[in-house]
């Protein structure tokens, strides 16, 4: 009699640990639905290329012209990336090739700080420290005219802010290197740099390449520190030290009048859905890289 | 051979640069929230709510953002560990290692814990609406619940993952049932998942961005979950867009409130792994 109940309860559990396992799953394809669903109205009404394709972002006279954003996104990320790429990718080989363990292992847990800090607090130092710094060190150099409140800025606080996602990446990545590629190398003559640029950084391209994705569908999406700090003016920009206004930006800016303008709030889930679907993407394709590498995603 | 030489010394250097650059922005903002914070904190900041003046700069806390915050995660985050539990067993234990379907859910989860939380933020705001509620507390819960549970999940799961079969083994050998397995594998993987729920803990009090639409902001600390509440970083974010400059120097203090609590969180999620997964 026990024994039966023991395998009743196995497999209740069964059935509703899976039923809790698959309700998860679904879940990412009911956010997609609902922001689909939500935004079918505005992209009958302009079609899809009008939207993406328009500057004119006028809501009051219902023009809806995504462009702006769009640019101002990938000028940010862009921007970011630039400068915490190489950062980056020198200071993980430099942990993995170069430094002693005890170095790297005193070094990872706090970059793992970093991770943790909340990006209000990076928005915070971006307005006190990385704005004034463009705006009084940077600009003055390329005799430009700005008030820091820039794409300038918004890149480099969103290069600190994935600085620990990519050395954790690649770190892992550099480390599925066999060593002894490295030790055959380095017998027939080469110097360690050498061995790492020619050796180590090809063979982890592929590594490297899905590291990149995902700092950038990361970089893409930060909302709170990137909005105090790049100005969120509706302009196409047209250099780094122009303002822009991103579109995670405008989605946390206009929640307020979001329904008392007719079509707004299509508007502004259409604008989420627009990143709904470059982050699914983005993560697809990084996600199938590093499992052809055999790279686990979190290493807590 | 001079020239290799002189190569490998110079980017030795760079990389010396680059490790420096990488580090230093670490040091610079917990300073700058210290140097600013320290000078405008004071007990009032944490045992007050804003009282009449309190954004024109006069006397106040903000212990009701504080508390909205503690009210808002701390529920997230257990109604997240209910639902993340289950998930991480079927994947663990009632699912094969290797078997297509664990690896889809995995796959899922990465995917959703890439998802930008102001898109959780926009899809709280749909399913608000669809309910007809109005912004309430249990509006921001369920909104960071979904914004958190795919971390969870993932890092539950590594800890789990770490389980050697065999143990699985030797409990089946007695005649266990798949469930009463798992409850042997939760005893031994214990404080990876406290190290797990408290990192997720630390990240639904951090955010920002998916709260924005859903749990609005009030003066008061809410006595219940229909009402809105404040959380500390948009406490944060709306003082420092004052124009008054003792709004703004709360801001920093409320900063360093949230940095503190923050940190706190991560030493002690490290702490209890690293303290117990040695020993055992």
């Amino acid at each position: 009699m026990l024994a039966l109940l023991r395998i009743w309860v196995d497999r209740m559990a069964a059935r509703i640990f899976s039923l809790f396992a698959w309700f998860s799953v679904f879940l990412l394809f009911i956010i997609l639905a609902g922001l689909v669903f939500k935004s079918l109205p505005i992209m009958r009404s302009y079609g899809f290329a009008d939207l993406l394709f328009s500057a004119d972002w006028k809501p009051l006279q219902k023009q809806f012209g995504f462009l702006p954003f769009m640019v101002s996104t990938v000028y940010v990320t862009v921007t970011a990336l630039a400068f915490a790429l190489p950062a980056c990718t020198l200071a993980s080989l430099y942990l993995v090739e170069y430094a002693r363990p005890r170095f790297t292992n005193a070094v990872l847990p706090i970059i793992d700080l970093l991770a943790g800090i909340p990006s209000v607090i990076y928005g915070i130092w971006g307005i006190l420290v990385i704005v004034p710094f463009v705006r009084n060190h940077i600009a003055p150099v390329f005799h430009a005219d700005t008030t820091g409140y820039s794409i300038l800025a918004g890149g480099l606080v969103l290069a600190v802010m994935v600085f620990p996602l990519m050395i954790n990446l690649l770190v892992e990545v550099l480390r599925t290197v066999p060593r002894e590629l490295r030790e055959a190398s380095l017998s027939l003559g080469t110097t360690r740099w050498e061995t790492s640029l020619f050796v180590v950084l090809r063979k982890a391209l592929p590594g490297i390449f899905a590291a990149v994705i995902l700092a950038f569908s990361r970089a893409f999406g930060e909302t709170i520190a990137v909005l105090m700090v790049v100005g969120n003016v509706v302009k196409i920009p047209h250099g780094v030290f122009d303002s822009g206004y991103p579109i995670p930006a405008l989605i946390a800016n206009n929640y307020g009048e979001m329904l008392s303008i007719p079509s707004y709030d299509s508007a502004l889930m259409f604008a989420a859905l627009i990143l709904l679907v470059i982050i699914i993407l983005f993560n697809l394709l990084s996600a199938f890289i590093l499992k052809s590498l055999h790279v686990h995603r979190y290493s807590v | 051979m001079r020239k290799r030489k002189f190569t490998e010394q110079f980017f030795l250097f760079l990389m010396r640069v680059s490790m420096f650059l990488v580090m230093l922005p670490l040091f610079l903002i917990i300073l700058t929230i210290l140097v600013k914070g320290i000078p405008s904190i004071d007990l009032a900041m944490i045992t007050q709510t804003p009282k009449g003046g309190f954004y024109l700069g006069k006397e106040g806390g903000v212990l009701n953002a504080i508390a909205g915050s503690f009210y808002l995660s701390a529920s997230a985050t257990i109604l997240a560990v209910c639902i993340s539990l289950p998930v991480v067993l079927c994947l663990n234990i009632y699912m094969k290692r290797g078997s297509n379907k664990a690896w889809l859910i995995r796959l899922c989860m990465d995917v959703m814990s890439g998802v930008p939380s102001i898109v959780f933020g926009a899809f709280g705001f749909l399913v608000m609406l669809f309910f007809g509620m109005k912004v309430s507390l249990l509006a921001g819960i369920i909104t960071v619940t979904i914004l958190i549970m795919p971390v969870t999940i993932r890092s539950m799961d590594e800890m789990v993952r770490t389980v050697p079969e065999q143990l699985l083994q030797a409990t089946y050998s007695l005649g266990a049932t798949r469930v009463e397995a798992a409850m042997v594998v939760v005893r031994r993987v214990l404080p990876g998942l406290i190290t797990a729920t408290l990192l997720s803990f630390g990240r639904a009090i951090g955010d920002a961005a998916s709260v924005i639409f859903t749990t609005g902001f009030t003066d008061n600390i809410p006595q219940s979950v229909s009402q809105p509440a404040a959380t500390l970083p948009l406490a944060i974010f709306f003082q420092l867009s004052s124009p008054i400059p003792e709004v703004r120097d709360r801001a920093y203090a409320a900063a360093l409130i949230l940095t503190f609590i923050i940190l706190l969180i991560s030493y002690s999620a490290r702490y209890i792994s690293n303290k117990f997964t040695n020993a055992s």
